[in-house]
């Protein structure tokens, strides 16, 4: 696996050193397109960026600050009320909630997802084609036709409004298997073959042979494991029903819709909202790369 | 004993040991549930018990029958939660596939330099909860917020976002003299015929402007991703044919109009198909920010199968608006199946489908810019 990333490959343009004799006026108009490129790009990052900016300093301002200067991100009295406020309230019990549920559906999906994208790419059994095709059907439903439907068999199951049924339901995901299976496929076989020769166990070849080499692999799986189980909201709408079991998203949700007394609250809103986004944030700023490529899985590399 | 004859047997224990976790998951949380839910609206069970249990009995397509044939509030609601989500994709999809080309193309320039940095920023709502987003949303658009402090330095009175239920198409109609504007009534021609309950002045309405502020965060929020599968797109292109065309003198526009696009074709497809069957699912911003309000001018047909099972005890006609989604949703993978005329695409789903985007480049160098060979 090529771990390439996007901008030190600009396979698509020519070779950036060829005008380098080109006549003055050419020259200038080179810069002039450079300088509207960047513009543009700018206006761009603005319309990106100024809405987080927004969020980040009306975070820190009082109730009366938010709503008089919308436009203006410099709260005019820095408090930190808001985030006290939210502390107040169940905010820490829907963190730990989802800190919880997204460790286990990591550490889940990590495991199950390799797991099946081995078999699935190197041990030969019967009904393996069929398991295959079964797996990747099951990637053409569309999630949201599944709320109800889930809501059903968790409650059939007596799992509902329990950390089971919030996190049972999401321990293996499709897209996962195939990101490792299409891995595993990739690498040497030669590897396997050594262990085998030296009597060790499948599970054990997979274990301690297959999967220290699969870390590139494991890390995106980890990563899009953690994002997803972290911003989920419609599962846990239909997964759960007390106030104890809130994460993150159902309980933020909850503040933005609910009546929460007087006034709008904008900065309790808010801070909730910077909150929230830090964990993934921090992780999408680590491993930036690793997200990009991980998200192109395959269209990047056929 | 793992070698000869018992190697075999093992490795077909280990296969099936090995698989077994993943297929018991999303048998019994992707398969089950849609078997239970099918048989939930084919029956008549009101939500008290298990829908399994003797007491419920089959009613054929009743539940069907009555969403989309009977005169019924569910009814028209179904069919204005249709309306909304039409218009929606109908603005969503070209605009978040232009603006993605567009970030795309300009990310792609080769001159430039610290493109990441931009990268980033575009990208980031994508990785960002839907919740957190719509916080942000609220907050800008709201009465008191942002955008209409904006638009006030120019001078412009900005709407009450999130209340106002007056459909865009109607008010442009209004410029023109059909209708009584947004809050007056149609013309006779139009509210005196209905579809699914719905007058055709009803149906067109356009999105409202409550709606609006959900399609621009959608917008600004999906055109990131998009745009990743447009750089993978053009970074798939061979720099040689850019040398043709510079060497034959072409223009950067004409480079753009004549290579580029064209080249970007399968690209586009994906995007737009994907769009498609993303915008049909809209769900968490209707949740958020408007629960369907004002006017049920934000309903769409996966929020109101929700609210009405969930809310409202309507079990029948809830997982029946779900069935009909599905089919809705079918219906335009096969469109996309059908138009990319790729066999494994209609069976390979969501990230099928990215990975079985064909690679954009000339085929005498198809593994120019990929990963391993296998």
């Amino acid at each position: 696996m090529s771990q390439t990333t996007l901008t030190d490959r600009h396979v698509g343009a020519p070779d950036p050193e060829t005008p380098k004799a080109a006549p003055r006026p050419h020259a200038t108009r080179t810069a002039i397109l450079k300088a509207l490129g960047y513009s543009a790009l700018t206006v761009f990052a603005l319309l990106y960026l100024f809405p987080f900016i927004i969020q980040i300093g009306t975070s820190f301002k009082t109730d009366s600050d938010a709503t008089a200067n919308p436009l203006n991100p410099i709260p005019s009295n820095f408090t930190t009320a808001a985030y006290q406020q939210l502390f107040q309230q169940d905010f820490g019990l829907w963190f730990t909630n989802s800190v919880v549920v997204a460790l286990f559906v990591t550490a889940g999906r990590v495991f199950f997802d390799s797991l099946a994208g081995y078999a699935l790419a190197r041990l030969r059994f019967r009904g393996r084609g069929a398991v295959t095709l079964a797996i990747v059907v099951t990637l053409a439903v569309p999630g949201v036709v599944l709320l109800i439907p889930k809501f059903l068999i968790i409650k059939q199951l007596g799992m509902y409004d329990t950390y089971s049924g919030m996190i049972l339901p999401l321990v293996a995901d499709a897209a996962g298997v195939f990101i490792m299976k299409n891995f595993f496929e990739s690498i040497p076989v030669s590897l396997e073959e050594a262990a085998k020769l030296d009597g060790a166990g499948v599970f054990r070849t997979f274990w301690s042979v297959v999967l220290p080499v699969a870390k590139p692999a494991l890390i995106t799986i980890t990563i899009i494991a953690f994002q997803s189980s972290w911003n989920e909201l419609p599962h846990f709408l239909v997964s759960r029903a007390s106030p104890e079991t809130n994460t993150l998203t159902t309980g933020v949700a909850g503040l933005l819709t609910g009546a929460l007394g007087a006034g709008n609250r904008y900065p309790l809103k808010l801070a909730a909202a910077v909150l929230m986004t830090i964990p993934v944030a921090l992780m999408f700023f680590v491993f930036q790369k690793r997200i990009i490529s991980g998200s192109l899985e395959g269209a990047v590399k056929e | 004993m793992r070698r000869g004859g018992s190697a075999r047997a093992s490795e077909t224990r280990s296969g099936w040991l090995f698989v077994s976790p993943v297929i018991i998951v999303l048998g019994l949380f992707l398969v089950a549930p849609i078997v239970i839910a099918f048989w939930v609206s084919v029956s008549d069970w009101n939500g008290r018990g298990s829908p399994l249990s003797s007491g419920v009995s089959f009613v054929g397509a009743d539940n069907y029958r009555q969403l989309l044939t009977e005169d019924s509030l569910t009814r028209s609601d179904f069919a204005t939660s249709l309306r909304n989500n039409f218009y929606y994709v109908l603005i969503v999809v070209p605009i978040q596939t232009v603006l993605a080309l567009a970030l795309a193309l300009l990310l792609n320039q080769r001159r430039l330099k610290g493109l990441s940095f931009f990268r980033t920023s575009y990208y980031f709502p994508s990785v960002t909860s839907s919740v957190a987003i719509a916080s942000v949303f609220l907050f800008l658009f709201a009465g008191g917020g942002s955008v209409n402090a904006l638009l006030g330095i120019f001078g412009i009175d900005g709407p009450q976002w999130f209340a106002d239920p007056r459909g865009v198409l109607h008010i442009m109609l209004g410029w023109v003299g059909i209708g009584g504007g947004a809050d007056g009534a149609g013309p006779a021609a139009l509210t005196s015929r209905d579809f699914l309950g719905l007058t055709w002045w009803d149906w067109l309405s356009g999105p409202s402007v409550a709606m609006l502020t959900i399609i621009a965060l959608v917008i600004w929020v999906s055109a990131g991703g998009y745009m990743l599968l447009f750089l993978a797109g053009l970074q798939n292109i061979s720099a040689d044919v850019y040398e043709a065309a510079s060497i034959d003198g072409a223009s950067r526009w004409r480079t753009m109009r004549s290579i580029t696009i064209p080249l970007l074709r399968p690209t586009l497809f994906t995007v737009l198909t994907l769009g498609l069957i993303g915008t049909w699912q809209v769900f968490d911003q209707v949740y958020i920010m408007s629960k369907g309000n004002p006017g049920k001018t934000t309903l769409t047909p996966a929020f109101l199968s929700y609210d009405q099972s969930i809310n409202n005890g309507q079990w029948g006609s809830g997982t029946a608006m779900s069935f009909v989604l599905f089919g809705i949703i079918i219906v335009f993978t096969a469109i996309q199946s059908l138009v990319l005329r790729d066999r494994d695409a209609s069976t390979r789903g969501f990230f099928g489908r990215l990975r079985s985007q064909p690679i954009a480049a000339p085929p005498q160098h198809p593994t120019s810019t990929t990963g391993p060979t296998t």
